[in-house]
Protein backbone atom coordinates (compact mmCIF):
# COMPACT_ATOMS: atom_id res chain seq x y z
CA UNK A 1 0.00 0.00 0.00
CA UNK A 2 2.65 2.26 1.15
CA UNK A 3 4.43 1.40 -2.10
CA UNK A 4 1.37 2.05 -4.62
CA UNK A 5 0.97 5.69 -2.44
CA UNK A 6 4.68 6.65 -3.06
CA UNK A 7 4.59 5.60 -6.98
CA UNK A 8 1.05 7.69 -7.27
CA UNK A 9 2.68 10.82 -5.81
CA UNK A 10 5.66 10.26 -7.92
CA UNK A 11 4.19 9.93 -10.88
CA UNK A 12 1.39 13.24 -10.17
CA UNK A 13 4.93 15.13 -9.24
CA UNK A 14 6.64 13.76 -12.46
CA UNK A 15 3.31 15.07 -15.08
CA UNK A 16 3.27 18.40 -13.09
CA UNK A 17 6.97 18.73 -13.39
CA UNK A 18 6.61 18.04 -17.24
CA UNK A 19 3.97 20.46 -17.76
CA UNK A 20 5.14 23.04 -15.98
CA UNK A 21 8.96 23.00 -17.36
CA UNK A 22 7.91 22.98 -20.93
CA UNK A 23 5.18 25.55 -20.59
CA UNK A 24 8.54 27.19 -18.52
CA UNK A 25 10.85 26.39 -21.36
CA UNK A 26 8.60 27.68 -24.53
CA UNK A 27 7.87 30.95 -22.16
CA UNK A 28 11.41 31.42 -21.65
CA UNK A 29 12.67 30.58 -24.79
CA UNK A 30 9.62 33.46 -26.55
CA UNK A 31 11.36 36.09 -24.13
CA UNK A 32 14.48 35.74 -25.14
CA UNK A 33 13.95 35.73 -28.83
CA UNK A 34 12.37 39.10 -28.46
CA UNK A 35 15.22 40.00 -26.67
CA UNK A 36 18.05 39.05 -29.00
CA UNK A 37 21.48 37.08 -28.86
CA UNK A 38 22.50 38.02 -24.89
CA UNK A 39 26.53 38.02 -25.05
CA UNK A 40 26.10 40.17 -27.99
CA UNK A 41 23.65 42.86 -25.73
CA UNK A 42 25.80 42.52 -22.94
CA UNK A 43 28.96 43.53 -25.16
CA UNK A 44 27.62 46.31 -26.78
CA UNK A 45 25.03 48.05 -23.93
CA UNK A 46 26.76 45.70 -20.57
CA UNK A 47 25.37 43.65 -18.12
CA UNK A 48 22.75 46.18 -15.90
CA UNK A 49 20.96 47.47 -19.09
CA UNK A 50 20.78 43.12 -20.21
CA UNK A 51 19.52 42.18 -16.84
CA UNK A 52 17.11 45.03 -16.77
CA UNK A 53 15.67 44.17 -20.27
CA UNK A 54 15.55 40.45 -19.05
CA UNK A 55 13.50 41.60 -16.19
CA UNK A 56 11.31 43.35 -17.94
CA UNK A 57 10.02 41.20 -19.66
CA UNK A 58 6.39 39.46 -19.41
CA UNK A 59 7.40 36.20 -21.23
CA UNK A 60 10.52 36.06 -18.95
CA UNK A 61 8.54 36.46 -15.68
CA UNK A 62 6.19 33.87 -16.32
CA UNK A 63 8.16 31.34 -17.38
CA UNK A 64 10.50 31.59 -14.10
CA UNK A 65 6.94 31.15 -12.10
CA UNK A 66 6.17 28.22 -14.34
CA UNK A 67 10.12 26.94 -14.00
CA UNK A 68 9.54 27.75 -10.32
CA UNK A 69 6.61 24.97 -9.84
CA UNK A 70 8.32 23.22 -11.86
CA UNK A 71 11.44 22.82 -9.21
CA UNK A 72 9.02 22.00 -6.47
CA UNK A 73 7.16 19.65 -7.71
CA UNK A 74 10.68 17.92 -8.49
CA UNK A 75 11.21 18.14 -5.17
CA UNK A 76 8.03 16.98 -3.87
CA UNK A 77 8.53 14.17 -6.45
CA UNK A 78 11.98 13.43 -5.26
CA UNK A 79 10.62 12.87 -1.44
CA UNK A 80 8.69 9.76 -2.49
CA UNK A 81 10.96 8.38 -5.27
CA UNK A 82 14.49 8.02 -6.39
CA UNK A 83 15.98 10.55 -8.72
CA UNK A 84 16.69 7.58 -11.22
CA UNK A 85 12.99 7.17 -11.88
CA UNK A 86 12.07 11.16 -11.84
CA UNK A 87 15.00 12.21 -13.69
CA UNK A 88 15.01 10.22 -16.85
CA UNK A 89 11.14 10.01 -16.42
CA UNK A 90 10.37 13.54 -16.59
CA UNK A 91 13.64 14.87 -18.98
CA UNK A 92 12.45 12.39 -21.30
CA UNK A 93 8.88 13.19 -22.08
CA UNK A 94 10.00 17.07 -21.55
CA UNK A 95 11.82 16.36 -24.88
CA UNK A 96 8.87 15.28 -26.93
CA UNK A 97 6.38 18.13 -25.11
CA UNK A 98 8.87 20.98 -25.61
CA UNK A 99 9.06 19.67 -29.27
CA UNK A 100 5.06 19.54 -29.76
CA UNK A 101 4.96 22.71 -28.27
CA UNK A 102 7.64 24.57 -30.07
CA UNK A 103 5.79 24.27 -33.07
CA UNK A 104 2.89 25.12 -32.00
CA UNK A 105 3.73 28.29 -29.63
CA UNK A 106 6.84 29.25 -31.13
CA UNK A 107 6.67 28.24 -34.63
CA UNK A 108 10.16 26.84 -35.25
CA UNK A 109 10.73 24.34 -37.84
CA UNK A 110 10.53 21.08 -36.53
CA UNK A 111 11.78 19.32 -39.33
CA UNK A 112 12.34 15.47 -39.36
CA UNK A 113 16.08 15.85 -37.85
CA UNK A 114 15.02 17.66 -34.54
CA UNK A 115 11.58 14.91 -34.57
CA UNK A 116 14.13 12.21 -34.00
CA UNK A 117 16.63 13.95 -32.02
CA UNK A 118 13.73 14.50 -29.66
CA UNK A 119 13.07 10.87 -29.81
CA UNK A 120 16.17 9.20 -29.66
CA UNK A 121 17.61 11.56 -26.69
CA UNK A 122 14.17 10.78 -24.75
CA UNK A 123 14.52 7.05 -25.51
CA UNK A 124 18.14 6.91 -24.80
CA UNK A 125 17.58 8.60 -21.14
CA UNK A 126 15.18 6.37 -20.32
CA UNK A 127 17.31 3.79 -20.59
CA UNK A 128 20.21 5.27 -19.44
CA UNK A 129 18.00 5.12 -16.02
CA UNK A 130 16.51 1.10 -16.51
CA UNK B 1 28.45 27.47 -34.70
CA UNK B 2 31.12 29.66 -32.89
CA UNK B 3 33.55 27.91 -29.61
CA UNK B 4 31.79 30.15 -27.25
CA UNK B 5 28.06 28.75 -28.18
CA UNK B 6 29.79 25.19 -27.68
CA UNK B 7 31.24 26.24 -24.15
CA UNK B 8 27.24 27.74 -23.44
CA UNK B 9 25.95 24.40 -24.52
CA UNK B 10 28.55 22.48 -22.39
CA UNK B 11 27.81 24.50 -19.12
CA UNK B 12 24.22 24.18 -19.81
CA UNK B 13 24.79 20.08 -20.27
CA UNK B 14 27.44 20.22 -16.99
CA UNK B 15 25.75 22.19 -14.72
CA UNK B 16 21.98 20.65 -14.65
CA UNK B 17 22.72 17.04 -14.17
CA UNK B 18 25.17 17.67 -11.62
CA UNK B 19 23.02 20.23 -9.95
CA UNK B 20 19.87 17.40 -9.81
CA UNK B 21 22.21 14.96 -8.01
CA UNK B 22 23.35 17.00 -5.32
CA UNK B 23 19.49 17.78 -5.01
CA UNK B 24 18.44 14.30 -4.95
CA UNK B 25 21.53 13.37 -2.34
CA UNK B 26 20.20 16.41 0.19
CA UNK B 27 16.36 15.62 -0.75
CA UNK B 28 17.31 12.23 0.83
CA UNK B 29 18.41 13.73 3.70
CA UNK B 30 15.22 15.80 4.57
CA UNK B 31 13.07 12.54 4.29
CA UNK B 32 9.27 12.82 2.96
CA UNK B 33 7.28 15.36 2.57
CA UNK B 34 3.67 15.14 2.76
CA UNK B 35 1.19 16.79 0.30
CA UNK B 36 -0.26 18.17 3.65
CA UNK B 37 2.86 20.16 4.79
CA UNK B 38 4.39 21.53 1.54
CA UNK B 39 5.36 24.19 3.11
CA UNK B 40 8.18 22.38 4.21
CA UNK B 41 9.38 22.16 1.22
CA UNK B 42 10.26 26.13 1.32
CA UNK B 43 12.93 24.93 4.31
CA UNK B 44 14.08 21.74 2.34
CA UNK B 45 16.46 24.90 1.43
CA UNK B 46 18.35 24.96 4.39
CA UNK B 47 20.03 21.85 3.61
CA UNK B 48 23.27 22.53 2.24
CA UNK B 49 23.44 19.80 -0.57
CA UNK B 50 19.88 21.00 -1.66
CA UNK B 51 21.59 24.96 -1.24
CA UNK B 52 24.92 23.82 -3.65
CA UNK B 53 22.13 22.07 -6.03
CA UNK B 54 20.45 25.41 -6.69
CA UNK B 55 23.64 27.07 -6.90
CA UNK B 56 24.25 24.69 -9.65
CA UNK B 57 21.26 25.01 -11.29
CA UNK B 58 21.63 28.60 -11.23
CA UNK B 59 24.32 28.44 -13.35
CA UNK B 60 22.40 26.23 -15.46
CA UNK B 61 19.84 28.86 -15.72
CA UNK B 62 22.16 31.78 -16.97
CA UNK B 63 24.01 29.28 -19.83
CA UNK B 64 20.48 28.29 -20.75
CA UNK B 65 19.03 31.67 -21.01
CA UNK B 66 22.21 32.49 -23.67
CA UNK B 67 21.47 29.73 -25.99
CA UNK B 68 17.90 30.26 -25.99
CA UNK B 69 18.65 33.81 -27.30
CA UNK B 70 20.71 32.27 -30.20
CA UNK B 71 19.27 28.89 -30.82
CA UNK B 72 15.74 26.92 -31.34
CA UNK B 73 14.50 25.89 -28.10
CA UNK B 74 14.43 22.30 -29.93
CA UNK B 75 18.09 22.52 -30.90
CA UNK B 76 19.16 23.70 -27.38
CA UNK B 77 17.32 20.31 -25.58
CA UNK B 78 18.62 17.59 -27.29
CA UNK B 79 22.22 19.47 -28.01
CA UNK B 80 22.23 19.76 -24.16
CA UNK B 81 21.40 16.46 -23.53
CA UNK B 82 24.86 15.51 -23.67
CA UNK B 83 25.53 15.37 -19.78
CA UNK B 84 23.22 12.33 -19.36
CA UNK B 85 26.41 10.71 -21.16
CA UNK B 86 28.82 12.10 -19.20
CA UNK B 87 27.71 11.42 -15.76
CA UNK B 88 27.53 7.86 -17.01
CA UNK B 89 31.33 8.05 -18.45
CA UNK B 90 31.98 9.96 -15.39
CA UNK B 91 30.39 7.06 -13.30
CA UNK B 92 32.44 4.06 -15.61
CA UNK B 93 35.92 5.45 -15.84
CA UNK B 94 36.54 7.22 -12.80
CA UNK B 95 33.81 5.68 -9.85
CA UNK B 96 34.58 2.32 -11.64
CA UNK B 97 30.66 1.81 -11.15
CA UNK B 98 29.54 -1.11 -13.67
CA UNK B 99 27.61 0.21 -16.59
CA UNK B 100 25.37 -2.24 -17.94
CA UNK B 101 24.17 -2.91 -21.73
CA UNK B 102 21.29 -0.94 -21.51
CA UNK B 103 22.88 1.95 -20.52
CA UNK B 104 25.61 2.07 -23.01
CA UNK B 105 22.64 1.25 -25.58
CA UNK B 106 21.08 4.74 -24.26
CA UNK B 107 24.41 6.63 -24.09
CA UNK B 108 24.03 5.66 -27.99
CA UNK B 109 20.38 6.81 -28.62
CA UNK B 110 21.61 10.14 -26.91
CA UNK B 111 24.70 10.56 -28.64
CA UNK B 112 22.95 10.26 -31.79
CA UNK B 113 20.31 12.06 -30.95
CA UNK B 114 22.51 15.06 -30.16
CA UNK B 115 24.74 14.31 -33.75
CA UNK B 116 21.54 14.74 -35.50
CA UNK B 117 20.14 18.12 -34.26
CA UNK B 118 23.96 19.62 -33.99
CA UNK B 119 24.08 18.52 -37.53
CA UNK B 120 21.28 20.50 -38.42
CA UNK B 121 20.68 24.85 -38.17
CA UNK B 122 20.33 26.15 -34.78
CA UNK B 123 17.90 28.60 -35.41
CA UNK B 124 14.40 28.64 -37.40
CA UNK B 125 15.44 31.63 -40.09
CA UNK B 126 12.75 34.56 -40.58
CA UNK B 127 11.95 37.63 -41.90
CA UNK B 128 14.19 40.46 -40.08
CA UNK B 129 12.05 41.91 -37.07
CA UNK B 130 12.38 44.47 -34.36
CA UNK B 131 13.51 43.36 -31.05
CA UNK B 132 12.57 44.58 -27.96
CA UNK B 133 16.48 45.70 -27.50
CA UNK B 134 16.66 47.33 -30.25
CA UNK B 135 13.07 49.48 -29.90
CA UNK B 136 14.38 50.10 -26.25
CA UNK B 137 17.75 51.64 -27.71
CA UNK B 138 15.71 53.33 -30.54
CA UNK B 139 14.01 54.80 -27.96
CA UNK B 140 16.41 56.09 -25.70
CA UNK B 141 17.92 60.09 -26.24
CA UNK B 142 21.40 60.08 -28.68
CA UNK B 143 23.79 61.21 -26.50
Amino acid sequence: MRHAISNLNAWLAIVAVVLTSSSGDVLLSRAMKQIGDLSDLRRRRGLIFVAMLVLRNRYFLFGVGCMALAFYSLLYGLSWNNVSLIGPAAASLTFVVNAVGAKIFLHEHVDHRRWAAALLVGAGVVLMAL
Amino acid sequence: MTLRKYLVLAGVSIFAPVGDSLLSYGMKQVGNISIHDIPDLLLAIANPWVGLGIVLLLGFFGSYMTALSWADLTYVLPASSLGYVLLALIARFFLHEQVSLTRWLGIALVSSGVGFVTSGPEVTRRPPRRRASDRNIAAEPSR
